[in-house]
């Protein structure tokens, strides 16, 4: 797997979201005042109709994405991961998952990869937000290429769904055509020593990682959770059954996220030794997102160092 | 002039405001005053304007009017009248806020309720819902009108008016908003309370079309839908004029029966002053 050049996954966004506007007319478009940061400018020029600005006014936009659901609309309300969710908590509860509205929630700048703007933006609890939800899908792409078919499937899929995504430009390396498909784990590269669960950013961090680990004679295996919720739960089982340790690795504080949505599955079903690549407490910071990433052990280093500790008990 | 029920208003109101006082009786909890307080104008809505076919009712409500209750807790108006409609039978009226009943507490879709197209409870979310729909409806080409009721209480939530500026720069015109101005919430008088102050000044600042009307009296009603319904380019709110806990002498208008069910002895005063019509449930 190779990176192809740099993109933001943002942009891989707006760009499913403009083919959905040139294919489905039934797919509509909602943004709180951030249209160039979500990238959603094409479908809001191209399909003016079904574009609806709504100001920053976050908790009003996700109730008139439910009127446009519940009359037989597809809309995709945009704005970032931490109005997307803190924000707007009881109205995505009540007039999203309880009225059975068919929303797409599409979340950008999410988690500490937005860097400069500190942690007023930079959300670390949305996924554990997003997927305590009942109903709620939660789907966090791992670069451009599966960030437009994320789109794509969401306006297939039937229900509420958390589209999250990021700002910065990471490496573009799965394929252009997938496969993706929701709620299916992709398996990057079997293995048998040990399992590395990644989303999001954390997926190229975590092929950096295979490198190392080879090199150390430990052969992992990579399966690139992208959905949340629900959790592709037989090929994690299957997994860890095969490799008897779990590294999990994102870009989210440890609390609710992936890695104990992971350890609750595997402990009711075959529990194995585990470690988790994810943000320990507190609030995030400004600076890069390299920086930011390399702080908090967010990356290729962190996930060497998880294995390494599961392999040498 | 009823194209959906061969009853009268009088009739109507006076058999849905004692299912009002015997479901929430019956269940112990729920909300009479609010309920009883808009019994009145929204019997009115249903019977009379509401371009609607129970039997025909469909969640996405393409090719009809749309009502949403933003004031999900007035659950006992909202049932007895959707039945007495005959969008459901009215002997479920008995199962409100029972064990696996579809008449929750607060209005659900998740069993399928006829008649409801949102869960509501939560205050302050119904406008935005509505305008979603009124949008949808424009998108469509779609003629029919888009209804929310709402309280003067609820307009104290800040989405309300995150709401109301949208659709006012959005010209949602397709959109009939009501308030039921009983001046009470739970706490007490909304004026005490809340602050929400003169509603027409707020609306007509915020760019809406203003109607005031006597929510008890049904040729103001009929009305105030009327011209709401006129061509421009504006959402129309109306301003319902009412008091709480109408139709009953001892609850009517008092914060103290927001939230309250009668005892026996309560219900049977109650009942005492509301002519059974179409037979109880």
């Amino acid at each position: 797997m190779t990176n192809t050049g740099n993109k933001d996954t943002r942009s891989g966004f707006g760009a499913g979201l403009y083919e959905l506007g040139t294919i489905n007319p039934n797919v509509v478009a909602l943004c709180a005042d951030l249209i160039g940061s979500l990238k959603m400018e094409k479908f809001a020029e191209s399909f003016p109709d079904r574009f609806f600005q709504t100001g920053i006014a976050e908790a009003n936009m996700m109730g008139v994405a439910a009127g446009l659901a519940v009359t037989g609309r597809i809309p995709f309300a945009g704005t970032f991961a931490e109005f997307a969710t803190g924000r707007v908590y009881d109205q995505l509860r009540q007039s999203v998952c309880y009225s059975q509205a068919n929303v797409k929630i599409a979340a950008s700048h999410a988690g500490i990869t937005l860097g400069e703007d500190g942690a007023t933006h930079q959300t670390m609890e949305d996924i554990a937000l997003a997927r305590a939800l009942p109903h709620m899908a939660v789907v966090n792409p791992c670069d451009y290429n599966q960030t437009r078919l994320a789109t794509l499937a969401a306006a297939r899929w039937e229900g509420p769904l958390y589209l999250r995504f990021g700002r910065p430009s990471v490496p573009n390396f799965t394929p252009v055509d997938g496969p993706f498909e929701i709620g299916k784990a992709w398996m990057i590269q079997p293995g048998e020593d040990l399992t590395i669960l990644a989303t999001g950013h954390l997926v190229w961090e975590a092929l950096e990682a295979l490198k190392i680990l080879a090199q150390k004679g430990i052969r992992a295996e990579l399966i690139n959770i992208h959905t949340i919720s629900p959790l592709d739960e037989k090929a994690i089982i299957e997994s860890a059954r095969k490799t008897g340790a779990v590294v999990t690795a994102e870009e989210h504080l440890v609390t609710g996220g992936l890695g104990e949505a992971v350890a609750g599955l595997l402990a009711r079903h075959n529990p194995v030794p585990m470690r988790m690549v994810a943000m320990e407490e507190g609030f995030g910071q400004s600076g890069t997102p390299r920086e930011l990433m390399d702080l908090y052990g967010l990356n290729a280093a962190g996930i060497v160092a998880k294995a390494s500790e599961l392999r040498l008990r | 002039m009823n194209p959906k029920t061969p009853h009268s208003i009088p009739d109507l109101t006076s058999q849905i405001r004692r299912d009002i006082v015997r479901m929430v009786t019956a269940a112990k909890s729920g909300h009479p005053g609010g309920s009883l307080g808009s019994t009145d104008f929204l019997t009115v809505l249903f019977a009379e304007f509401l371009d609607q076919d129970p039997a025909q009712w469909r969640r996405d409500g393409q090719n009809t009017d749309m009502f949403f209750l933003s004031i999900g807790h007035i659950s006992p108006l909202y049932y007895s009248l959707l039945a007495r409609m005959g969008y459901f039978p009215v002997k479920e009226l008995a199962s409100f806020r029972q064990l696996g009943s579809r008449l929750q507490g607060h209005p659900s879709v998740e069993n399928g309720l006829p008649g409801v197209h949102v869960a509501s409870g939560s205050l302050g979310q119904g406008l935005s819902i509505a305008c979603g729909a009124a949008l949808s409806k424009r998108l469509a080409g779609d003629p029919h009108r888009v209804y929310v009721l709402m309280g003067d209480g609820e307009s104290e939530e800040g989405q309300v008016w995150e709401a109301a500026m949208f659709a006012a720069h959005h010209k949602i015109s397709n959109l009939t908003a009501i308030t039921d101005w009983n001046g009470q919430q739970i706490d007490g008088p909304v004026d005490e309370i809340g602050g929400v102050g003169d509603l027409n000044a707020k609306w007509t600042a915020f760019g809406w079309r203003v109607l005031e009307c006597d929510g008890h009296n049904p040729d103001d009603i009929r009305k105030a839908y009327r011209m709401a319904a006129e061509a421009g380019d504006k959402p129309v709110m109306i301003l319902m004029h009412t008091n709480m806990g109408q139709g009953v002498d001892f609850m009517t208008g008092s914060h103290k029966w927001h939230g309250k069910a009668p005892s026996a002895e309560q219900e049977a005063l109650a009942l005492a002053q509301l002519k059974e019509t179409l037979g109880d449930f």
